[in-house]
């Protein structure tokens, strides 16, 4: 026995030693970004020093550090080796409760907060979230591929609509899904050379391409209005009747008899978005029981298995690939719709890097999940600019974290597609 | 003609610089088979980094010597090589044995962390430096026009060469470059021998960072400018540099940082700068669909 | 006994090295061929050439078709060969879809069948007659093998989940699933209890008799190769250095020097 051994520490002293270390790595890694900060003074930069805010994130990586390990051990006292529990029937009751409830909110919303402009502008946000977030669960969650440049066939989407509509006059249901099936298209193109290829070449090709599409929108001014984007995009009408207060036909209130009120075109675009989003969801949860869908799962699971039951996993991914491209469209032309003006700055890959945390926040596959996610993603910043200005900075944290922690994400707990025995839930 | 050699100049200096932070992405992948997608933002470290101890320097009275040169590349190498150290010990290591994703997302969640830290803790704005050293020298003139390299341009060039010496000795002659390959051929092999393959890839990463931070140099030697997202389009070419040289071939990785270069060089001068971007991007789509291995890399068995 | 597969000199190279080289075997149609050899012979390269994972270097492996036509596998893309040809596989390291339950990684095994049915999603989507008729006899089918190797109480259950020897199984009755004319296992009796292996010895036996499957498998476990196989072929260095019935091979003084090493290595060690 050594005699380190024979002396051995206290877990306490143990633990003061290992959170000290980690406060030295972290304090030298903060010092120069942190401690030091370079501001522009005088046309030149100058350097200042911030030693109250370095000196309080040492005490938040010393403390933050002693608690985690503290936590951690806990945790690891206290749980017996926990085997993977199978599929309890509980725990799907209590997910379509929760579905339910959900689904009987979002109607429900305009109702109490009709007159609430700021309210129906935020659900409609997350609406838009949460059919993007759907969409790419489809490729992430169920198919394993990772896109990083999701936002570019949402940019698909948005111009083509304002494209058609601004130039050849299309309306709404027209171009939607001219829209999707463009995206889809261009999902197609862009994955057929790469997707044979391993996952990761997958990400950095759709993290350029999300990029090239923006470039792209930017230079090509005669095609994209540059910088300047589209404006005058016609809003969607209620079958035929604008939301105006006059127009040369018929008008929204005047047929209804109601008194004016801009209100009634956003909950209409409130209520559009809610039915778009519950489309995608019927259509994914109605695809992921299908053999593609299981195709998608199990080349999540096992590509080379895939392949030894004759399964063209080229032909499944680019499969997985469109579809949750085609959905981006979809969502495209709804914000065009919505926004009346879109641009290439809606377009960045914060929006993509947003859209990928939901999906990973909300456990990979889980579409309750999803909305969760992006209910805290998209309101948090609006509670505070406080919380706005870190709004990355946690999304990119907290996806390091929880790959760490529950790489299937918080909420994944997988629902079977198919049953033997549906009668009994399965206890081995 | 003079105009298509002063194109070449640039495009080999510039080609030097996504050499350098393609090593990075080939040394990573060669050894844990993974994209280290933090990798664009470690080099936008660097770059700050250097700035910073450059600002530093003058604010002390160092002038513009190769003195202040010689702090920026150590101060730069020294942290920006912890920054790649930390990457690996939080996004990768806990992650050995996971589903593939997983390391792919949490190199994501890292990369926009690292991004939005040095946005929130440096301010968006960008940060300008004036020129180390000013002035060019005359190479010769053809027809009529003439081709100069920068005094910066050539500190680049020398600098380049010396780190890649350097590099190319260690990876090649020490006895960390031959754990290393050994690493890559089978790191279950090697650990049995006795080779501490965790300690292997944590220096792998180190180097690959500390390339990285030398490239982020030449970055505000030559430019002046930088930004916080300077990692992300960076990181984007020097990773198709990467793929084209052939994705775990370390001369395959400098190979095709010239080569990109020379083509966004030729590129902004005779077609099109805004397009400089598109134009690399599908040189990456070209070589991933017709020629996966790349230029000097060796086939992907897959193993089953 | 005709043949089903005739593997003719092939070839298999990995950059400098030889995995297989020059090997030419014949599978018999409706017998248990077995396949043995030190490791690092080349047994499981031949098995990813036969399976479509590798492109052979140099030769031809023949499908003997039913109406007496040959086609050359070499030439088929890696998913066809499951597809078009019916040769189905099990893993060394087994290859489940572990998330997924036992049910639903039989289901996957009949993929073409069920994306037929289901006109490529459309009728799936619309929930068609025609489509739950095809998902019915699908999950009729997994039932039946899940039943024949007892796994129907493992269902519901992930199959990640499931003890090794188990998981051993699923996977046979998902290649099972995949209604193949040649199963190719590729060490099935690795890491099995002995009861599980005598349960293995039966069902082999049995899908030749009662449903006159064409096996080819790879082992190590010298009771399960003697006991069940009709035909055994031996390799070493990425050549066979003898076939036969079993008994004949375990006589063979070529097998034994491969097995046992050769006398003046032996004496070179001591």
């Amino acid at each position: 026995m050594t005699a380190a051994a024979l002396a051995a520490p206290s877990p306490l002293a143990l633990r003061l030693r290992d959170a000290l270390a980690v406060t030295l790595l972290g304090g030298l890694l903060a010092l120069p970004f942190i401690g030091l900060v370079t501001v522009e003074e005088g046309g030149a930069l100058a350097v200042r020093t911030r030693w109250s805010a370095w000196a309080m994130t040492l005490a938040a990586i010393f403390f933050g550090r002693l608690a985690l390990r503290a936590a951690l051990d806990a945790w690891h006292t206290r749980r017996p080796a926990r085997k993977r529990a199978a599929f309890s029937s509980t725990d799907a009751v209590l997910r379509r409760a929760a579905g339910t409830s959900l689904l009987a909110a979002a109607l429900l919303l305009p109702v109490f907060f009709g007159d609430n402009r700021y309210v129906i502008d935020t659900a409609t946000t997350l609406g838009i979230y949460v059919m993007l977030g759907w969409g790419l669960n489809v490729v992430v969650g169920l198919a394993g591929l990772l896109d990083l440049g999701y936002v570019a066939f949402y940019a698909v989407g948005a111009y083509t609509y304002a494209l058609l509509s601004t130039q050849f006059g299309w309306s709404f249901w027209e171009a939607l899904p001219a829209a999707g099936a463009l995206a889809a298209l261009f999902g197609i193109l862009l994955g057929y050379p790469v997707l044979r290829l391993r996952g990761d070449y997958l990400a950095i090709v759709t993290l350029g391409f999300g990029e090239i599409i923006r470039v792209v929108l930017l230079n090509w001014t005669s095609f994209s209005g540059g910088p300047n984007g589209i404006g005058g995009i016609p809003r969607p009408s209620f079958f035929g009747l604008p939301f105006a207060r006059s127009a040369e036909g018929q008008t929204f209130h005047e047929f209804f008899g109601l008194e004016f009120s801009p209100m009634h075109r956003l909950i209409f675009l409130y209520y559009l978005i809610v039915t778009l989003a519950l489309l995608t969801h019927a259509l994914v949860s109605r695809l992921r029981v299908l053999p593609t869908g299981r195709a998608w799962e199990a080349l999540r699971e096992d590509e080379i298995a895939c392949k030894s039951l004759g399964i063209n996993t080229t032909t499944v991914k680019l499969s997985a690939f469109a579809t949750g491209a085609m959905l981006a469209g979809f969502a495209g032309v709804f914000f065009a719709a919505r926004q009346g003006f879109i641009s290439p700055e809606s377009f960045t890959f914060a929006e993509s890097a947003t859209i990928l945390a939901i999906v990973v926040l909300g456990g990979m596959g889980s579409q309750l999940g999803v909305v969760l996610a992006a209910a805290v993603l998209v309101v948090l910043p609006e509670v505070g600019r406080q919380f706005a200005d870190y709004r990355m900075l946690v999304f990119g944290a907290a996806m390091v974290t929880i790959m760490a922690v529950r790489p299937m994400g918080l909420l994944a707990r997988r629902e079977p597609t198919v049953r033997l025995n549906p009668a009994r839930s399965s206890a081995p | 003609m003079g105009y298509a050699l002063q194109q070449l100049i640039n495009g080999l200096t510039l080609g030097a610089t996504y050499g350098l932070i393609a090593i990075g992405y080939t040394m990573v992948y060669g050894i844990i088979g993974m994209i280290n997608f933090a990798h664009g933002e470690i080099y936008m470290i660097g770059a700050f980094l250097s700035v910073l101890t450059y600002v530093l320097c003058t604010a002390l009275g160092l002038g513009p010597t190769p003195l202040v040169l010689l702090a920026m590349l150590f101060v730069s190498i020294a942290f920006t090589a912890l920054y790649g150290w930390a990457v690996e010990r939080i996004a990768y290591r806990p992650l050995r044995g996971a589903p593939r994703l997983a390391p792919l997302i949490s190199a994501i969640g890292m990369s926009i962390f690292l991004q939005n830290y040095v946005q929130l803790t440096q301010g968006a704005r960008i940060k300008s430096v004036p020129p180390l050293w000013q002035g060019s020298l005359s190479l010769w003139s053809a027809d009529d026009f003439p081709v100069t390299i920068g005094w910066t341009q050539l500190t680049v060039v020398v600098v380049t060469l010396i780190v890649m010496t350097g590099f190319a000795w260690m990876i090649t002659r020490t006895a960390f470059g031959r754990q290393q390959r050994a690493c890559e051929q089978d790191p279950k092999m090697a650990a049995l021998l006795g080779i501490d393959v965790d300690r292997t890839i944590s220096l792998t990463f180190i180097i690959g960072a500390a390339l990285a931070a030398v490239a982020g140099m030449m970055a505000v030697l030559q430019y002046g400018v930088i930004d916080f997202t300077i990692g992300f389009i960076a990181g984007i070419k020097a990773f198709t540099a990467a793929v084209l040289g052939g994705i775990g071939s370390i001369p395959g990785a400098m190979l095709g940082g010239l080569l990109i270069g020379l083509v966004e060089a030729f590129w902004s001068a005779y077609l099109s700068p805004e397009y400089k971007d598109v134009a690399t991007f599908s040189i990456l789509v070209l070589v991933l669909l017709f020629r996966p291995t790349g230029l000097l890399g060796k086939p992907d068995v897959e193993k089953v | 006994m005709t043949p089903l597969v005739t593997v003719d000199h092939l070839v298999m190279r990995f950059g400098g090295i030889t995995a297989i080289d020059g090997l030419s075997l014949q599978v018999p149609r409706g017998a248990i061929t077995a396949i043995i050899g030190p490791n690092g012979a080349g047994k499981t390269t031949l098995f990813n050439c036969l399976t479509g994972f590798y492109r052979p270097s140099a030769g031809r492996i023949l499908l003997h078709e039913d109406d007496g036509s040959e086609r050359d596998l070499t030439r088929l893309k890696g998913h066809r060969i499951a597809r078009e040809a019916r040769i189905v596989r099990t893993f060394q390291n087994i290859r489940l879809f572990g998330g997924m339950t036992v049910l639903e990684n039989l289901l996957v095994a009949q993929h073409q069948a069920l994306t037929r049915a289901s006109r490529f999603a459309l009728a799936g989507l619309l929930h068609t007659p025609g489509y739950r008729r095809a998902e019915r006899e699908a999950i009729e089918l997994a039932r039946r093998w899940l039943a024949e190797l007892g796994l129907t109480a493992f269902a519901d259950t992930p199959a990640g989940a499931l003890p090794y020897g188990t998981q051993r199984r699923v996977e046979i009755a998902r290649a099972l699933c995949a209604r193949p004319r040649l199963l190719c296992l590729d060490e099935p009796a690795a890491g099995l209890n002995p009861r599980e292996s005598a349960e293995l010895k039966a069902l082999l036996t049995a899908l030749r008799d009662a449903h006159g499957l064409t096996l080819l498998f790879i082992e190590h476990d010298m009771s399960v190769v003697m006991n069940v196989s009709d035909h055994v072929v031996v390799m070493n260095f990425g050549r066979k250095i003898a076939e036969g019935p079993p008994e004949a091979v375990r006589r063979d003084p070529e097998v034994i020097r491969a097995y046992l090493g050769e006398e003046d290595e032996e004496a070179a060690d001591a």
